[in-house]
């Protein structure tokens, strides 16, 4: 299992928009390095990234090989109600990883 | 991406002009005043030599990747399904709280009169006191393991012992550390004692100090140990590295520890 | 192809040791990490992809990288898009490219009037020094653009064996 990391306000005011951050644990192999025996090293990247508000999707990002090793995502959404926020990544073979927080909003 | 043979003429190149005038290095150092260049006063931990973007990476204490090991390294440290967990004996609020144990590494073990560094005494644990198996060097669980207790110290200045059982040890760490190695012919102090603060291609040349590892390295784009570190040096003067986890290393990494003075142990550190 | 008379001779003509160097330095080369550069014509394919030929206005759109980067294997990239983000007026997608990877694609983001806020921010990495482009596509259709340039320095001792 992928080592994930959230950063998600727990409270906020309904219609506070705020900042969500997400880091997942992740070689993000891009296939173009060799071992050391010459050897093409197959790509292994995750290939979607979605955040979940309530079951609804409020955010989508699509991944190349030109996303850094262990991706890092900053991006904004607006607290609409209290709720559960779930991050969920779909790497290319289409496994999933995927963690959720909890927001309560007033 | 460019070609490797390319790079690497640029680099002996870049060696050759670097330390064409230096002088024969000094034989016996032994303390810090028989190294003017690297006095108390002018030691630098590594963070001083990066970049603004790398510099914040490392301070931000989110988004800084070495934290998906401490993190990793934190649900080992307290998964008790193969038996007893290693927070069973070493609760923080415990007795045998890890708080500060990271800086007193490598040390003598009473037991087996070796010097043993943190990854080897987590090891130790696992099979004296865990019956479990010890982990492979470099390993992911290893790795974050010794994240985990290593961060249990971030702030604090190393304080390891030098002298008694040590200093056969210690002393050679510090050989090691002087002695021409590889078919570049260069010590490790030649570019971390006589020559930090010049520019060798695209970086500024630190002063070799160990207190970011384990730490996360840009160059790897992964999470690794010091003595990776100290190998990727070896490789780099073209000298036949050691296995990671050789005594030779350990005794290096003793040498290293006292060499940062007062240096706060930074793990996990953020280098290029 | 068969090969022409001319080519054979001219290949007897080379010594076997000659020979030998040869074979040695094009497995040498084979064992290198060459990888070709993308093109601009190749971001203008997939521009063309993705947009077809409608018109890409300048401006509303801010990239952000360091002017310098130690390390092109984990470059900070931020872009921000200049909207409201309300139902009427909101971005729909920004595409990120580099123009000099490998393979030109980056990113695509889609967000909506739920975002509050079209910033984002990620690590990239960049195979050289070059510029960075981002397109975003607004409700209405509209595409906006901008890009920002990095210098990517290379390190002295960038060889690792791995482990």
């Amino acid at each position: 299992m992928s080592t994930i990391r959230i950063a998600a306000p727990t409270i906020a005011n309904k219609g506070e928009v705020i900042e969500l951050k997400a880091m997942i644990q992740h070689e993000m192999e891009t296939g173009y390095r060799r071992d050391r025996f010459g050897k093409e090293i197959t790509r292994d990247i995750l290939k979607y990234f979605e955040c979940f508000y309530n079951g609804e999707s409020v955010f989508k990002a699509e991944f190349f090989a030109a996303i850094a090793a262990n991706p890092f995502l900053s991006f904004f959404t607006t607290a609409t109600e209290s709720g559960t926020l779930e991050f969920r990544w779909i790497d290319q073979n289409g496994v999933a990883s995927s963690q959720s927080v909890e927001l309560e909003v007033s | 991406m460019s070609g490797m043979a390319a790079r690497l003429t640029v680099f002996c190149g870049a060696l050759i002009v670097a330390f064409a005038s230096e002088k024969m290095i000094a034989q016996e150092i032994t303390s810090f005043a028989d190294r003017p260049d690297l006095s108390p006063d002018k030691v630098q931990s590594g963070f001083n030599f990066l970049t603004a973007e790398t510099q914040q990476l490392q301070t931000d204490s989110f988004a800084n990747p070495g934290y998906l090991w401490v993190d990793k390294g934190q649900r080992l440290f307290t998964d008790s399904k193969e038996g007893k967990s290693c927070q069973f004996c070493h609760d923080a609020n415990s007795e045998g709280s890890l708080i500060g144990a990271a800086t007193r590494y490598p040390l003598v073990d009473s037991a087996t009169n070796a010097l043993v560094n943190l990854e080897e005494r987590i090891n130790l644990c696992r099979t004296r006191h865990q019956q479990l198996p010890e982990f492979i060097y470099e390993s992911d669980e290893l790795l974050s393991l010794t994240a985990y207790v290593a961060n249990l110290s971030q702030g604090m200045p190393f304080d390891v012992v030098v002298d008694g059982d040590a200093e056969p040890f210690f002393n050679q760490g510090r050989e090691y550390f002087f002695q021409r190695k590889g078919q570049l012919n260069l010590a490790c102090s030649q570019c971390h004692d006589d020559s930090w603060g010049k520019m060798l291609r695209g970086d500024r040349i630190s002063q070799g100090h160990s207190n970011a590892f384990p730490g996360y390295r840009l160059e790897w784009q992964t999470f690794g140990s010091l003595h990776r570190r100290i190998r990727d040096c070896d490789v780099g003067v073209r000298a036949e590295p050691y296995q990671l986890g050789a005594d030779i290393y350990k005794s290096l990494e003793l040498y290293l520890s006292w060499r940062a003075a007062d240096l706060h142990i930074e793990s996990p550190g953020v280098r290029r | 192809m068969k090969k022409t008379a001319t080519e054979n001779s001219r290949y007897d003509l080379i010594d076997r040791r000659t020979l030998i160097k040869g074979s040695a330095a094009a497995v040498g080369l084979l064992l290198l990490p060459q990888v070709s550069h993308a093109l601009p014509e190749d971001v203008e394919a997939e521009i063309a992809e993705l947009f077809d030929t409608r018109e890409i206005q300048q401006g509303k759109v801010t990239v952000t990288v360091p002017p310098i980067s130690e390390n092109g294997y984990s470059v900070p990239f931020a872009v921000d898009v200049e909207s409201p983000m309300t139902e009427e007026d909101h971005v729909v997608r920004i595409v990120v490219f580099a123009e000099e990877n490998p393979q030109p694609n980056v990113a695509r983001f889609e967000l909506g009037p739920r975002a509050g806020k079209a910033s984002i921010k990620t690590r990239i990495r960049m195979g050289g020094t070059q510029r960075i482009r981002a397109i975003a596509e607004m409700n209405d259709g509209s595409l906006w653009t901008s890009y920002a340039f990095s210098i990517v320095t290379l390190a002295a001792c960038v060889f690792d064996p791995g482990t």
